[in-house]
């Protein structure tokens, strides 16, 4: 057990520490919205050329071509956090997309995209969800049909989110209706400005469209666009799918939120009393405070696990699940302790926090379900975790 | 950074697990809850064997002198078996009597074995409290714990000091809990002497209540085993019980608390090791929430045994009794969460 970093980390993170000194004033601020905002692309290529940002991938690719080192991106991470300095773009084409090609895309497919992606020149959303696949992803409908050096794409899919913004698409269609549910699935990518799609938001409880949904109707796309191979899309998704659980449940933002709330609640005031005084809100605060050490405690376990390349076992398994449930129990809190102008949104006079918390404990249950919801993630953790048997497959009618 | 067990603590757990499953089988434990006290006795004779009063005493006194991790790994294998042992007692005993050689050395030899009567620095009760007057100690402490063939108690005083006295000159009575495993006195002094007096700490107390985090943590994870088990072989409705999503999801429930649970009693462990300033508020979270995780798995774990798990058959009962007792203990998880808020400046 040993919890400090040798010399040569603290040195490195001295000097990610004197990086970000050096470069604050550029960073993007909240004036600097939308996508392609161009103090906010700068601000991205700067932190990939000072291996702030795409430390890992490739240079011939845009990256900054760093050997992979968790404790570097781990201390790149917790400077961020700590100063407070705008990171490193995110999306999923960024954080799903990229991984995806690395393992598995043509040299001529990493070319094309990686350079542009990571630099936040090319914004990319994600076709996976249907109307009729959720949790069941790989029962997707939406069929490609091959027509000489092109596939005609048609049918919908659904939860996109960036979708309005998005320059590409990495989509799961199906190409062989007669294979097996999980052999007959392609992986592609195309311009999202083909003809034939049609992209409306998806208004949720927020009250604010976070997703949308995407029609195709005859979208002619190139088979150029195919990544790894015909038929393997279920690969090449369980691939990105990985990436993606890896995102949700992080314990150092769960502990930013924690930090946030015990500021309000010593802030705040009730009847001239601050909340942080009452002894059935401290109490609750202290409950979510030791699940919050708990869940950074079972990150650290994590980390060596993957540091010392050993499986990290049920320790891994259960982060998407907790960590989701954690935030959306502290914004609960939250909301409770401001009481009565709790239940304020949006704008006004007496808002607290422009909202946040209402607003987290609104998104936060669309992460609980989204990303693999909180039922498949009892599976999972029982079947590989606990090695318990599979559901019986019901018998074809 | 390796927030890992090492091997030397790996292998102490696991050959301690396995003088446990021979020394403290289900038919020993219901023996020793019957009033066998030869049982009980045979169960001590193999753990002193192994070395349990000597593992926390330092090393210039005669001990291993172990860490505080290493502590919670001993009394979570002890709490996976249930087996009643006085390590707790003695481990908490070396950590507040620390920088006295010579009770130290008697420890680890084995022939001083100490008792706790702190119960009164968490909460008094029925007109208990021990106090100091004159040199002198007077009064009576709740539900102490190990005091069945100790030589010495420590008795917390009502200013807070905690005084080692001569086991002899106390009266006991048995105070009945639910669990029959353990015993728990009631202790009364009349103008006794203390021996030694001493004023433990904040860390000597959060590294008490960690012990009993760390013994729910191993019942709690014998539950769940016990449970998975159970539902991968009981069937119903033609299928093991283990694959309707229901049952399964009762076991991904208890995994998924319990699992964070244990990689914090290691982080409090070693923050107390450390002298890290976290240490004792950590420890403090960790009691409370082992309590609350144990309850849960403790209920849940009975529940996918069915009828059988209320039965005395199969005994699940006596890890349920031993969580339910584990979370009253040295104060109630409010009381520990409470410690935790003033240790950390937010209680005025």
């Amino acid at each position: 057990m040993k919890l400090t970093l040798d010399p040569q980390y603290e040195a490195f993170r001295a000097e990610v520490s004197e990086t970000l000194a050096k470069n604050a004033h550029l960073a993007p601020t909240s004036e600097d919205k939308g996508y392609k905002n161009a103090k906010r692309i700068a601000w991205q290529k700067l932190l990939i050329g000072s291996g702030l940002a795409a430390r890992t991938i490739p240079k011939e690719y845009g990256g900054y071509g760093a050997e992979p080192d968790i404790l570097k991106s781990r201390i790149i991470a917790e400077e961020f956090a700590r100063t407070r300095i705008p990171g490193p773009m995110a999306g999923q084409g960024i954080s799903m997309f990229v991984p995806t090609l690395l393992e598995l895309g043509t040299e001529a497919q990493k070319q094309a995209y990686i350079r542009p992606t990571i630099e936040g020149e090319m914004i990319w959303c994600q076709g996976y969800s249907e109307p009729g696949a959720g949790s069941d992803l790989a029962a997707v409908r939406t069929s490609a049909v091959e027509d000489g050096d092109h596939y005609v794409i048609n049918g919908s899919k659904i939860w996109t989110s960036t979708a309005k913004q998005a320059d590409m698409m990495f989509c799961l269609v199906r190409t062989d209706p007669n294979a097996k549910k999980h052999e007959g699935i392609t992986y592609i990518t195309f311009p999202m400005s083909t003809p034939g799609i049609e992209v409306r938001p998806l208004v949720d409880m927020t009250g604010s469209a976070n997703f949308n949904e995407v029609f195709f109707t005859d979208v002619r796309v190139p088979k150029s666009g195919v990544i790894f191979a015909p038929n393997k899309g279920w690969q090449v998704a369980n691939a990105t799918l990985t990436h993606e659980r890896g995102m949700l449940g992080d314990p150092n933002a769960t502990k930013a939120r924690l930090l946030e709330l015990i500021a309000l609640m010593k802030t705040e005031t009730v009847n001239g009393q601050r909340l942080i005084d009452n002894p059935v809100l401290r109490d609750r605060l202290m409950k979510l405070q030791a699940e919050v050490y708990a869940m950074q405690a079972n990150g650290l376990r994590i980390t060596t696990s993957r540091l010392q390349g050993q499986p990290a076992g049920l320790a891994g398994l259960v982060v998407k699940l907790q960590g989701c449930d954690l935030n959306h129990e502290i914004a609960r809190l939250a909301i409770d302790a401001l009481g009565e102008l709790g239940i304020l949104y949006e704008e006004g006079e007496h808002l607290r926090s422009d909202g946040a918390w209402q607003w987290r404990y609104m998104y936060d249950l669309g992460l609980i379900i989204g990303g693999g919801t909180a039922q498949i993630q009892k599976n999972i953790i029982a079947e590989r975790g606990l090695d318990m048997p599979r559901e019986p497959k019901l018998a074809k009618a | 950074m390796e927030f890992a067990l090492s091997e030397d603590q790996r292998m102490l757990q696991d050959s301690l697990k396995g003088v446990l499953s021979e020394a403290a089988h289900l038919d020993r434990i219901r023996k020793i809850a019957a009033g066998e006290t030869g049982e009980g006795a045979a169960l001590d004779a193999a753990l002193s064997e192994f070395g349990l009063s000597a593992l926390m005493v330092p090393e210039a006194a005669g001990g291993l002198g172990l860490g505080a991790l290493d502590a919670c790994l001993v009394q979570e294998a002890l709490g996976y078996d249930v087996a009643p042992s006085r390590f707790l007692a003695t481990a908490v005993a070396a950590k507040l009597l620390g920088g006295k050689v010579d009770i130290l050395g008697n420890i680890a030899g084995g022939e001083a074995k100490f008792a706790l009567a702190l119960t009164e620095l968490f909460s008094r009760r029925d007109g208990a409290g021990v106090e100091l007057k004159g040199g002198k100690l007077t009064g009576k402490s709740l539900l102490a714990q190990s005091v069945d063939g100790a030589t010495h108690i420590l008795v917390a005083d009502t200013a807070g000091a905690v005084h080692s006295v001569e086991a002899a000159k106390a009266s006991v009575t048995v105070m009945q809990t639910i669990d029959r495993t353990r015993t728990f006195h009631e202790v009364s002094l009349d103008g006794v002497a203390p021996l030694v007096s001493v004023t433990p700490d904040a860390g000597a107390i959060a590294f008490a209540r960690l012990l009993v985090a760390a013994d729910t943590l191993g019942a709690g994870q014998a539950m769940i085993d016990k449970a998975v088990a159970y539902a991968k072989e009981r069937q119903q409705f033609g299928r093991v019980i283990g694959s309707f999503q229901a049952v399964k999801h009762m076991c991904a429930e208890m995994a998924a608390k319990l699992e964070p649970a244990r990689a914090l009693i290691w982080h409090a462990a070693h923050a107390l090791d450390i002298g890290d300033a976290e240490g004792p508020m950590m420890a403090s979270l960790a009691k409370a929430h082992l309590a609350e995780v144990g309850t849960f798995v403790a209920r849940t774990a009975t529940e996918v045994h069915g009828g059988m798990g209320f039965t005395d058959l199969v005994g699940l009962h006596y890890w349920y009794k031993r969580i339910g007792v584990n979370r009253q203990l040295l104060g109630s998880p409010e009381q520990a969460r409470e410690a935790a808020a003033q240790l950390q400046g937010l209680v005025v």
